[in-house]
């Protein structure tokens, strides 16, 4: 349906500036702070809010609620298959922006940068996010640099704030999830998270997962217009779908039955998965979203899904129960029913 | 997936219970020894589903579980040194010692890495060698060659800031202390596959003909598992004790000879304590006096820690399938994966926490 927009065109220069790293005085306020900010990243983001440069945007905004999120970006490495810090600092909040049922608009885009950092890399970043953006159709309209000195971040933070407007008539939220609704996900779990961490233990996988960052609001929007009674909606980020669906189960206290031979895992995500002692249903996912819908509209919602370039591996992944409220179970190849948890803290390899 | 898709072939999972089914004609207590083995039993539910009478306890086959405390309080007093840098595997951090555990350790100033591999640290040796490196190498025979591997490359680089603080186990003893000891109902084993492609099953033999017990080295996918408990009901009604691989894909006679040599060359058989369980003779592994400089316990002299258990812990009974894990008063009580008691609830392969994890907490 949606045509996805080739970016690969996008012509990103480095522009020539006096250092080929991040110093100190970039952050300090004076000629070099500025010819960072109006060589190297202004012209990443032009919007007309931007422009005057004033301590923040004034907005014109559509009737509506406004929906407003916030995330900070740390991860590493900084670059990783499938994207890197600056495309998931904006789809990160655009998501959260987005599983509202809100259309996002506009974000604020805020960097820590460490001394010594390749100047090179941070425009690499500077360009995905300006990718990112125009993918999602948000505007950059403010934001701020601060530098900090060698060995006191890992190279650069960045922290996104996102603003969208719900149109009229929407109502999306957890209270309204009741026993025999649908549970859908737009795609394939763990992809992100398991991108995340082969990259970072160097496993010499020769078909290392890509990650699946992407920014949701078009398929959001997708899911929506197809006329299914859509009761709520999330992106299964840090902690994956066991934490979503616990959330869920907890804030609606109403129970969930996931058929585990029905939750889509690409095939290297489940081996790397197995090798490590992982589960893919605990990794985290940067592009796709767990919908529940009425039972009655679980068909539609899953064809508009699956007609969106986002959501072709899009499955009806179990329902909502009233016997057992709090809880998320899972029925296993064996027909038994077990409990599918929260991860506990860290996601740790197993040793043998 | 080729090699996990037709091992959770729900069909031919529910054919194998339906065989099972009609096997048992008597009451039969098998322990499967590997706690990888206990996880995909309770994740999948294969427990939920064996005839009456079938019982499955969970055996000491966790290598994070039974790793003493003192080895972790070593572990700890070296990483409490500031030229130290101190990897293990990601498991092994989590495990509170008596004073905290490594992750904590870590975020109060110490420099603890997590590796994947023992020849990681050797390289992070490489890397700085004004700094000493040293590994956490604990394990059963699965991890034991890697890590004497590493030891063995340390030595031939003269390689001299990389150490290891060595607290592996080996399993026949261990499988030997639980048939001896007083009250045991353990009929038969479902031997831990990934051991034994490294030791081979032949190892085996003269513990089933010793205690006249069948013991199947099995695989840890549904159909692997069913299919090891069927060979050993079939063995325990026809009275055969003896040992038969059913996880041929992986698992040769006499194993993985390369590894197993350079396991010999590197270390030696040691009597070795068992967290919970106490001291059971030749059951560990320690470098050989050849390689003592690359002893971290010689090296940085820690060998005198000796702390105590918690005594609000059961873990050593559960650890030889004498308790389950609802059968502790602390569980999902005192003691959860956020606050473990002990390493049983820490470690991903462990008992408690497989219990906690896939939802069989005691009745409310």
């Amino acid at each position: 349906m949606t045509d996805r927009p080739d970016f690969n065109g996008f012509h990103c220069p480095l522009p020539h500036l006096d250092h080929d790293t991040i110093q100190m005085a970039h952050g300090a306020g004076g000629r070099l702070s500025a010819d960072l900010f109006e060589r190297l990243i202004l012209p990443r983001f032009t919007s007309a809010e931007l422009a005057p440069r004033a301590d923040g945007a004034l907005l014109d905004l559509p009737p509506g609620r406004v929906a407003f999120s916030t995330d900070t970006f740390v991860v590493t490495p900084l670059f990783f298959p499938g994207g890197d810090i600056g495309e998931l600092a904006v789809c990160g909040t655009v998501n959260d922006v987005a599983m509202t049922g809100a259309v996002p608009l506009v974000l604020s885009v805020a960097f820590v940068l460490e001394e010594g950092l390749p100047l090179a890399d941070f425009h690499r970043i500077l360009c995905s996010m300006e990718r990112a953006a125009a993918r999602a159709g948000v505007r950059v309209v403010t934001g701020d640099t601060k530098v900090v000195g060698r060995g006191q971040c890992d190279g650069i933070y960045i922290n996104t704030s996102g603003l969208g407007v719900v149109p009229a008539g929407r109502h999306l939220g957890a209270e309204r999830i009741a026993p025999g609704d649908a549970v859908l996900v737009s795609g394939t779990m763990g992809d992100h998270g398991v991108a995340i961490l082969t990259a970072r233990a160097g496993l010499g996988v020769q078909s290392a997962p890509a990650s699946d960052c992407a920014p949701l609001g078009g398929l959001v929007e997708a899911l929506l217009a197809s006329g299914a009674d859509v009761k709520a909606l999330r992106d299964p980020t840090r902690g994956g779908l066991a934490a979503v669906l616990n959330e869920f189960a907890a804030s609606a206290r109403a129970g969930f039955v996931i058929d585990d031979g029905a939750v889509p895992v690409r095939p290297d995500v489940a081996g790397i998965c197995e090798m490590l002692g992982l589960d893919p249903l605990h990794a985290a996912c940067e592009g796709k979203l767990v919908a529940v819908v009425a039972a009655g509209d679980a068909d539609r919602a899953l064809a508009a899904l699956r007609a969106h370039e986002l959501g072709r591996d899009a499955a009806r992944i179990g329902a909502v129960t009233g016997l057992h409220p709090g809880v998320v179970t899972m029925t296993t190849a064996l027909g038994v029913e077990r409990v599918l948890d929260m991860p506990v803290g860290e996601q740790l390899p197993r040793i043998c | 997936m080729k090699y996990l898709d037709e091992f959770r072939d729900p069909v031919l999972a529910r054919s194998l219970v339906e065989r099972l089914r009609r096997a048992v004609t008597r009451p039969w207590t098998i322990m499967e020894i590997c706690g990888g083995q206990t996880h995909s039993i309770l994740r999948h539910g294969i427990d939920q589903v064996l005839p009456p009478g079938l019982e499955l306890v969970h055996g000491p086959g966790c290598p994070v579980c039974v790793t003493p405390l003192e080895t972790i309080d070593r572990a700890l007093a070296v990483a409490a040194r500031p030229e130290v840098i101190l990897t293990s595997f990601g498991d092994m951090l989590r495990v509170p010692g008596s004073r905290g555990s490594l992750l904590e350790a870590r975020s109060r100033g110490a420099d603890v890495r997590m590796v994947y591999s023992p020849l990681e640290a050797l390289a992070l040796a490489r890397a700085n060698p004004e700094r000493e490196v040293v590994f956490l190498a604990v394990g059963f025979e699965t991890t034991a060659p890697g890590n004497a591997m590493a030891v063995h490359a340390a030595a031939a680089s003269r390689l001299t800031n990389y150490s290891q603080i060595v607290s592996h186990v080996l399993v026949p003893p261990a499988m030997a202390a639980i048939l001896e000891a007083p009250g045991n109902r353990v009929n038969a084993f479902l031997a831990a596959g990934h051991v034994c492609t490294v030791t081979g099953w032949r190892m085996y033999e003269p513990v089933a003909a010793k205690h006249r017990v069948p013991i199947v080295p099995t695989g840890f996918e549904p159909v692997d598992i069913l299919e090891g408990l069927l060979q050993t009901v079939e063995l325990l009604e026809s009275g055969q004790p003896r040992v038969v691989n059913r996880y041929g894909r992986a698992v040769l006679p006499d194993g993985n000879p390369a590894a197993r040599a350079v396991v010999d060359q590197v270390y030696e058989v040691c009597d070795r304590k068992w967290r919970g369980i106490g001291v059971i003779p030749a059951s560990g592994l320690r470098l050989r006096e050849a390689y003592a400089a690359w002893d971290a316990e010689r090296k940085f002299a820690v060998t005198d820690i000796e702390p105590a258990e918690p005594e609000q812990c059961v873990a050593g009974l559960i650890l030889q399938g004498r308790l389950k894990p609802a059968d502790c008063p602390a569980f999902g009580r005192e003691c959860t994966p956020q606050s473990p008691l002990g390493a049983t609830m820490v470690s991903s392969e462990g008992a408690c926490a497989a219990w906690y994890r896939y939802g069989r907490r005691s009745p409310q």
